[in-house]
């Protein structure tokens, strides 16, 4: 049973409203012309068209969503009231397990049953998904036509189709953009949960305030010890390597570069320039993991030791900042090229007509007049550089170290979030359950720090218009 | 095509007959000067004697040549890809294109002022203070200030905004954005001021204070000035070129120009005929 179906059905029956309520409305457009009293329709037949063929396409898209969510609740709902499921186990994997096979095999991707219990489940599936499907068909029908039906009797020569056909596209794009707030949304829900649930087995303080970072997996669930889940060298590797470090890196390479491209740059370099810095974007990190893994690290090991630091470490926060900084260096340059570029060219006359020197008019001018867009450009690699994983994974080393020196191993929060959740404890273990809390951190902190940002930049900011 | 200035003290306005030498070294001078846009040519071999102490009018329909030329003055087109400058321009003798020419110090020698204002976005002060500090002209705080102050009450905005330098400039009205943008390039204490279409963006009480403004100006500065206002020119200059598809056709008096222009096409052109 597929939402698509149901979709197609309602397309089918859009196109049809479409085309109905189109010849209604030349209709209207002859007769006003045989009255020939003048006059004309309030709207264009298409738009009267288009009003009806949405009045039946969003209703039957509402259903279909609506439907794809209820539907497998309401199969499982009448396959357990079936005499046949009395045998199930209570809980657990293995109800789950079983009742998943029934379903497959109901639904043909299975050859046939394994467990035995699934056996007499198969048939209950059978007619439940068969009910399913036909009870969504009828609805989508019945919704289409009705829909279809309530605009299709509105339809009037002096009906201003043309007015609602805009309020209702005005509604659609707003539901879109709901979308991406509600994933944000529902991402944070579902990590809340997870975190209640560590932080009714280890404390917060402990976790937020701890220095000792070093989960057992295999520890006791029920009785954790708290001391290993002080979750601040990760969060202080996290920043050092991606907010300090990396950053150290990416602001000037990348504010320099930007304003080569956009003040400096003939055309001809500009247009090998750039796209050739937006390819470093590309680069998989996994890539740049290698760089820094077989190269940068050993290299400044290397170089440690030459000059009289003897127990330099292969693995150091430095090489993984080092190569995050390149890696995000498109990120701030292309947005600081934009908000540059964006500065009205009257602003740089003026200022070129003081006698002012190109780097005097930079400095002076342009930088503040595009500090918004620069800032955001170093917000989002800030982001970029602490979600960051894979660099981390092969150059910075697993051990929670809280130092300050660049040259130990560390490691960051993302990378302890893989390790946890591909551990081997269990799902309700603690420390696999404190991935949850250390990406819930994690986020809490990415959202202050934009928060934070924006802030700044508001109270920094020249605005030129 | 070129006028050679009549130097005859009775053709000087009042002001001017104590100096002696007012109107006889020309301040600028252009001569056969071409400017191409890559390919294009859009100012074609012109001619010109600016003086000090004078308003020097550019008049001409749109795309005439007029403000690349006033751009040409103060090399502002080397900010143009593909701008092309023949001929040779003199600032008190001095070629303006030759090599090892200073632009930056030649652009604080003859300021500019745009068709459409634009302050900085900054505070009023920072606009007025940034010639300044960028040329080192102030020593400590209250040279500043006083160059602020100074520069504002010659663009006749000082008691408009004494109580508010703190306030943006963009925050102006769009007469006063104007003024200030004045105030901003008397501030590096120019010998020329270029003014392109100074008044194109204000309305007509904005606009006569800046006209009043210019002819207050005028005596300190040798001005020019490009505009679309034939009653403009008239009002504020005493020298009026018009251009014509690249070409200088004419330059006298306004006086002259206006009442009894020696070519026919300018005579079109400021009877209506075209333009």
């Amino acid at each position: 049973m597929s939402p698509s179906i149901l979709l197609l059905l309602g397309l089918g029956l859009g196109l049809a409203g479409w085309l109905a309520a189109r010849a209604r409305a030349w209709n209207f457009r002859r007769d006003i012309r045989n009255e020939g009293k003048g006059g004309r329709l309030a709207a264009l037949p298409s738009y009267h068209a288009w009003y009806v063929a949405l009045w039946i396409v969003l209703p039957v898209l509402v259903f279909a969503i609506a439907w794809s969510f209820l539907a497998p609740q309401l199969v499982t709902g009448w396959v357990l009231s079936d005499p046949a499921a009395a045998g199930l186990p209570h809980f657990g994997f293995e109800r789950r397990a079983i009742l998943d096979e029934a379903a497959s095999v109901a639904l043909g991707s299975a050859p046939g049953v394994f467990n035995p219990l699934a056996e007499g489940l198969v048939e209950p599936y059978r007619l439940a998904f068969a009910k399913v499907r036909w009870i969504g068909i009828a609805a989508t029908l019945v919704i289409g036509f009705l829909g279809g039906a309530s605009a299709f009797l509105r339809l009037r020569p002096e009906f201003t189709a043309r007015t609602r056909v805009e309020r209702t596209i005005m509604t659609v794009l707003l539901m879109a953009s709901l979308v991406a707030i509600l994933t944000t949304l529902g991402i944070l829900v579902s990590l809340v949960f997870e975190t209640i649930r560590f932080f009714g087995m280890v404390s917060p303080l402990d976790f937020l305030l701890g220095t000792h970072w070093g989960p057992d997996p295999m520890g006791n669930p029920l009785n954790p010890d708290p001391s290993r889940y002080g979750a601040i060298p990760l969060f202080w590797g996290t920043i050092y390597i991606g907010a300090i470090i990396a950053m150290f890196v990416a602001i000037p390479l990348g504010l320099m570069s930007a304003i080569f491209l956009t003040q400096y740059a003939s055309p001809r370099w500009r247009s090998v320039l750039k796209p050739a810095l937006e390819i470093l974007a590309g680069v998989p990190t996994v890539v740049y993991g290698y760089f820094a893994a077989l190269t940068v690290a050993p290299a400044i090991r290397d170089a440690a030791q030459a000059i009289g630091i003897a127990n330099a470490s292969s693995e150091s926060g430095l090489a993984a900042g080092l190569v995050m900084g390149v890696m995000i260096i498109p990120f701030v340059s292309s947005m600081a090229d934009d908000s540059i570029a964006a500065v009205p060219q009257a602003m740089r006359d003026g200022s070129l007509a003081m006698g002012a020197t190109t780097s005097e008019t930079i400095r002076r001018v342009l930088i503040p007049a595009a500090l918004p867009g620069i800032v955001a450009g170093v917000m989002l690699a800030i982001s970029r550089a602490i979600g960051e994983t894979m660099i981390v994974v092969m150059a910075a080393g697993a051990a929670a170290n809280l130092t300050a020196n660049p040259l130990e191993a560390m490691t960051t929060v993302t990378f302890q979030i893989v390790a946890m959740l591909t551990g081997e404890g269990s799902f309700d273990h603690p420390a696999t359950l404190s991935a949850f809390a250390l990406g819930f951190v994690l986020f809490l902190v990415t959202l202050a720090l934009n928060f934070f940002a924006l802030r700044v930049v508001k109270r920094f900011r020249e605005a030129y218009e | 095509m070129v006028t050679t200035l009549p130097a005859t003290a009775t053709m000087l306005p009042e002001s001017e007959l104590s100096d002696p030498q007012s109107g006889l070294i020309p301040k600028m001078s252009a001569r056969s000067v071409s400017v191409y846009y890559g390919a294009k040519q859009a100012v074609d071999d012109v001619s010109i004697d600016i003086q000090t102490k004078y308003v020097t009018a550019f008049i001409g329909p749109s795309g005439c040549g007029k403000s690349t030329f006033l751009r040409a003055l103060n090399r502002m087109n080397d900010t143009i890809p593909g701008a092309r400058v023949d001929g040779e321009i003199m600032l008190d003798g001095e070629d303006i294109y030759r090599s090892g020419m200073d632009v930056v110090h030649l652009r604080a020698r003859v300021g500019m002022v745009f068709q459409k204002p634009n302050p900085f976005p900054k505070s009023i002060y920072e606009n007025i203070a940034y010639g300044p500090r960028i040329h080192g002209l102030a020593e400590g705080k209250a040279e500043l200030d006083a160059i602020v102050e100074k520069s504002l009450r010659r663009a006749g905005l000082w008691e408009e905004v004494k109580d508010r330098l703190a306030d943006s400039g963009t925050a102006l009205s769009g007469g006063q954005q104007q003024r200030l943008c004045i105030a901003r390039a008397i501030a590096v204490d120019p010998e020329v001021i270029l003014m392109d279409e100074p008044c194109s963006a204000l309305d007509p009480i904005a606009t006569a204070k800046i006209e009043e403004l210019i002819d207050e100006l005028r005596g300190r500065y040798a001005i020019v000035i490009v505009t679309h206002s034939m009653q403009q020119a008239a009002r504020v200059s005493q020298r009026t070129a018009f251009f014509h598809l690249g070409k200088m056709v004419e330059y006298g008096k306004t006086s002259d120009i206006f009442t009894n222009p020696r070519e026919e096409r300018t005579k079109d052109y400021i009877t209506g005929r075209y333009g």
